[in-house]
């Protein structure tokens, strides 16, 4: 198979393309008063139930333009049958960031039923009929916003519209609440289910006013899952749970070092063994994100598979694998840290001489992250079916749009010709962005001709992961006498796949903060060549670059003698010439006064306990979290409590809004206290839980979390919530030791959580 | 290849021509078709199949078949009575526990465990109980809410309650 021409700039354009896809994100109209084309709406028939049935475009007006499929773009919709049952489509995947249940929501707010009336399924997967559908970047929430409301408000509108006919009075008089239509100077009420055959005669309305937040009923509530009850069952909802028909069961061996190549197995002997159906050798297809090369072996089961494997011989060629060495790669990064930087990525002032200047205090510092890995609950998997041509997958992916064409180009057929169920994700954090277990499933399912689940052993999923990368971060900064920030640097030792830019998650990406917060200030990069794959990690750069810029502004506030809280509020005052998307300083010094006064900031806890600050922008959200920890002599490590304050608009589900940063809160400490992805000739480990480790529920910190609600757009949660956590606890060991950790893990530099 | 004859939630199933070395969590996924005991790991180290054996909880991605015949295995399909979810279940509801959910399956059937043996326990005894339980989107501040709410419910009712269908069967 052919490298697929998106490749040409490897992994890391392809990743790129990726991420950029769902970085797009698109600017909803200002005005609450919507304007609606006629063909916004599609009215839907034969449904079973009848009854109105709305379809909405999620498509902005230029997409539309550009896509000349004015017809049939939408890509939700919802449902009132007669017998008033109200069926709302989520339109995106549900990996746990909670929007099959808070995209629905939206829609019912405007339509102002009651949430008990209404049913919520997972729409098709179907880019001519629905548009684009992705969960990533935390962009589910604010591209479906405007959207969604419309799509409510204008169906309430055609209900509106159908009672007034029936009554003779005009819609202005007319009240909805809880799917009734009211008239209260008559009494006169009749249910959304009554009205729904007469609503679907109505035209749309051309114009929509949208409610205002104080009036919204649902919004702001807290809703649990819809899928709660099937989860707490036991139901078969995940990618990993799906049979279809006359199913076998796969496995797929790799290289242990990436980009490796079979040479030849013992497939002979393989075959001979009990349960093994079949077993074979795929090339790849030269794109390490969709299908690399390995060995195949078709079950009758996963664990005659697994056995099977384990007597697998192997001859690699590692010519072209990966051959990198952490120990190696860190030696030759700590030389460039002292040379100019390869690549300016924003710089004003002079940096240099400010450091210089007798009059300032200069600090330099230097801060090391190791790779990590997403290690998703759910290990890798999918179900794919071919016959005739034609086939059906089954997966939890972030991107099944991007799995549809995938699959199309590895098996040279029609993308109509491939038909995705969209399951429920145990987890993504951005791994499941990339299809390539997709790929191979389908790989196989081609090659067997029929039906195949195929299933990733954790060790799998550890080992062809796509790393959020390691770094080195050479920070230099100073304080003037007064105390003042003049000075901030961070050149970034970071890696490359290409030789001219950072991997995925491996750049600065400048928002404003704290470089345009001092007169002198400088981002840069210097690469080092990398052969490990890398890829989008919650909240891809800003999870590390948080934690080495606000924790080396912690340094600063030090040297120059200033209460950490007090010196970060300055900083953020002098931000000058805003970057647009950036960080408003405003919102910004508002969650952090509001997480500082909610968590007692400036009370004296005594020795070895502390507080530390930090702030941080990300994915358009404003998050500021207060951390409160004990550390002793031994670095024996407890995060008693953490308090978030966060603006990121409106919520949408205050239940699962806080799940949001409560969980995120949790990955960031348990990434922070003691996991770390090494290498050694470009073979990866550890590989299992037993020695990557998770967080524990002892070791659990309280969360309380504030969100200032405001008209901003809204964003999504399952980024901006990660990245202040890291800095915010290293700030906090340093206040309760004097001591400034700059390594993570945190059990590099000894610490352990008591 | 051997046959054996399982307990599950108090149904008996005829499992023919398996390893004996197959753990249980495959027969109950691929076999039986018993898919909400998940795999996570295995090698017992992350609690996502977590089931009992004989009402305590165990492994199911660790344990061969052959050392669980004769053995009464319950699993998360088993826990509810019907459509009379089990009090744990409510409560995660209630408490709105799950995020991508695929590790809470395992949770509750740890909790549940716990409770059998211990209708009221303390924050301690409840993070002792679920230390092999990892859930990687961290909901643990709401499993530890819908165990302590169950654990208040029991005391409130004096001690020592649990659902009729969980009591221990007569052999
Ligand atoms: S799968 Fe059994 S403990 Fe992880
Ligand atoms: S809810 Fe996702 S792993 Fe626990």
């Amino acid at each position: 198979m052919a490298r697929p021409p998106d490749t040409d700039g490897g992994l890391t354009a392809y990743l790129d393309a990726l991420v950029g896809e769902i970085t797009a994100g698109r600017q909803p109209p200002a005005t609450s008063v919507a304007k609606l084309g006629r063909r916004d709406f599609i009215k839907l028939s034969g449904l079973a139930g009848g009854g109105l049935v709305l379809g909405f475009s999620l498509k902005t007006p230029t997409a539309r333009a550009t896509t000349g499929k004015n017809e049939l773009v939408f890509n939700a919709y919802l449902q009132i049958t007669p017998a008033g049952d109200i069926v709302i489509m989520a339109p995106n995947p549900e990996i746990g960031q909670g929007v099959k249940t808070a995209l629905p929501m939206i829609v019912a707010e405007e339509l102002d039923v009651r949430w008990n009336d209404v049913r919520v399924m997972q729409s098709p997967i179907d880019a001519d009929a629905f548009g684009r559908q992705f969960a990533g970047g935390s962009r589910s929430i604010p591209d479906n916003w405007q959207i969604l409301r419309r799509a409510g408000a204008s169906a309430r509108a055609m209900l509106v519209a159908a009672a007034a006919a029936r009554w003779g009075k005009s819609a202005g008089e007319l009240e909805t609440m809880d799917s009734r239509v009211i008239h209260r100077t008559s009494g006169q009420s009749a249910g959304y289910g009554e009205l729904a055959e007469a609503a679907a005669r109505q035209s749309p309305p051309d114009n929509v006013r949208l409610k205002d937040r104080k009036d919204f009923r649902l919004l702001g509530r807290r809703i649990p899952g819809v899928d709660n009850r099937a989860i707490v069952t036991g139901q078969a909802l995940f990618g990993i749970d799906q049979s279809p028909n006359n199913l076998s069961y796969a496995v797929y061996h790799k290289c242990p070092s990436v980009g490796g190549k079979v040479v030849s197995a013992n497939l002979d002997h393989i075959k001979t063994l009990n349960g093994i159906q079949d077993a074979f050798i795929l090339e790849g297809n030269g794109n390490p994100g969709e299908l690399k090369p390995g060995i195949a072996i078709v079950a009758d089961s996963t664990w005659a598979a697994l056995k099977a494997r384990d007597a697998l011989q192997v001859q690699w060629d590692t010519s072209t694998a990966a051959a990198d060495d952490w120990d190696a790669l860190a030696a030759r990064a700590a030389e460039l840290s002292s040379k100019p930087p390869q690549q300016i990525v924003t710089e004003r002032g002079d940096v240099a001489q400010a450091v210089r200047d007798p009059s300032n205090k200069a600090r330099e510092s230097y801060y090391t992250h190791h790779f990590v890995a997403h290690a998703p609950m759910e290990p890798q998997n999918a179900a794919a079916w071919h016959s005739d041509g034609r086939i059906e997958i089954w997966s939890g992916t972030q991107t099944p749009g991007r799995a549809i064409s995938a699959v199309a180009a590895l098996l040279g057929i029609d993308s109509k010709n491939v038909h995705l169920h969209q399951l429920r994700a145990g987890g993504g954090f951005g791994r499941r962005l990339i299809n390539d277990p997709v790929c191979e499933a389908a790989a196989i399912a081609q090659r067997i001709g029929g039906s195949v689940k195929l299933q990733w052993t954790r060790e799998d999923d550890m080992a062809n992961d796509f790393f959020r990368v390691g770094g080195f971060h050479a920070m230099k900064g100073a304080v003037n006498s007064a105390g003042e920030l003049v000075a901030f640097e961070d050149h970034l030792i970071t890696f490359s796949e290409n030789g001219t830019d950072p991997v995925s998650g491996g750049a600065l990406r400048p928002a404003g903060y704290p470089e345009n917060a001092c007169a002198n200030s400088r981002l840069a990069h210097s690469m080092l060549p990398l052969g490990i794959q890398c890829g989008p990690w919650r909240a891809p750069g800003s999870n590390t670059t948080a934690w080495a810029q606000q924790s080396f502004l912690g340094e600063l506030a030090a040297a120059a003698g200033r209460d950490q809280l007090e010196f970060l509020i300055e900083t953020l005052q002098s931000i000058t010439s805003p970057v647009p998307g950036g960080v408003d300083k405003n919102r910004a010094i508002a969650t952090v006064k509001l997480a500082a006064s909610r968590a007692g900031w400036g009370r004296n806890e005594g020795k070895g306990r502390g507080m530390g600050v930090a702030f941080y922008y990300s994915h358009m959200g404003h998050v500021a979290q207060v951390a409160d920890i004990s550390v002793d002599a031994s670095k024996r490590l407890t995060v008693h409590k953490v308090t978030v304050a966060a603006d990121v608009g409106p919520i949408v589900n205050l239940s699962g809004a806080e799940a949001m940063i409560q969980g995120a809160v949790v990955d960031a400490l348990s990434t922070m206290a003691g996991q770390a992805i090494g290498f050694k000739s470009g073979v990866i480990s550890p590989l299992n839980f037993d020695q990557y480790p998770l967080l524990r529920i002892r070791h659990t910190p309280e969360v309380e979390v504030h969100f200032i609600e405001s008209d901003n757009e809204p964003t999504g949660l399952g980024e901006p919530g990660l990245p202040p956590l890291a800095p915010a606890v290293g700030n906090a060991i340093f206040a309760a030791s004097g001591i400034r950790p700059r390594t993570l893990p945190l059990s590099r530099e000894g610490y352990v959580l008591a | 290849m051997a046959n054996y004859s399982l307990t599950i939630n108090n149904r008996r199933y005829d499992v023919a021509n398996v390893e004996p070395d197959t753990p249980i969590l495959w027969i109950l996924r691929d076999t039986l078709g018993l898919v909400g005991t998940k795999y996570g790991c295995g090698i017992a180290e992350c609690g996502a199949c977590t089931i009992h054996l004989n009402d305590s909880p165990a492994r199911a991605c660790s344990l061969p078949i052959s050392a669980v015949s004769g053995m009464r295995i319950t699993t998360i399909e088993g826990l509810s009575d019907g459509d009379v979810l089990h009090p744990l279940q409510q409560s995660w509801i209630d408490n709105d526990v799950p995020q991508c959910g695929y590790c809470q399956a395992g949770q509750i059937m740890a909790a549940a465990a716990l409770l059998n043996r211990n209708p009221t326990p303390t924050d301690e005894e409840i993070d002792t109980a679920m230390e092999g339980n990892l859930c990687r989107c961290g909901t643990y501040h709401r499993i530890r809410q819908s165990i302590r709410d169950v654990a208040n419910a029991n005391r409130k009712k004096g001690g020592k309650s649990w659902p009729d269908h969980l009591t221990p069967m007569e052999d």
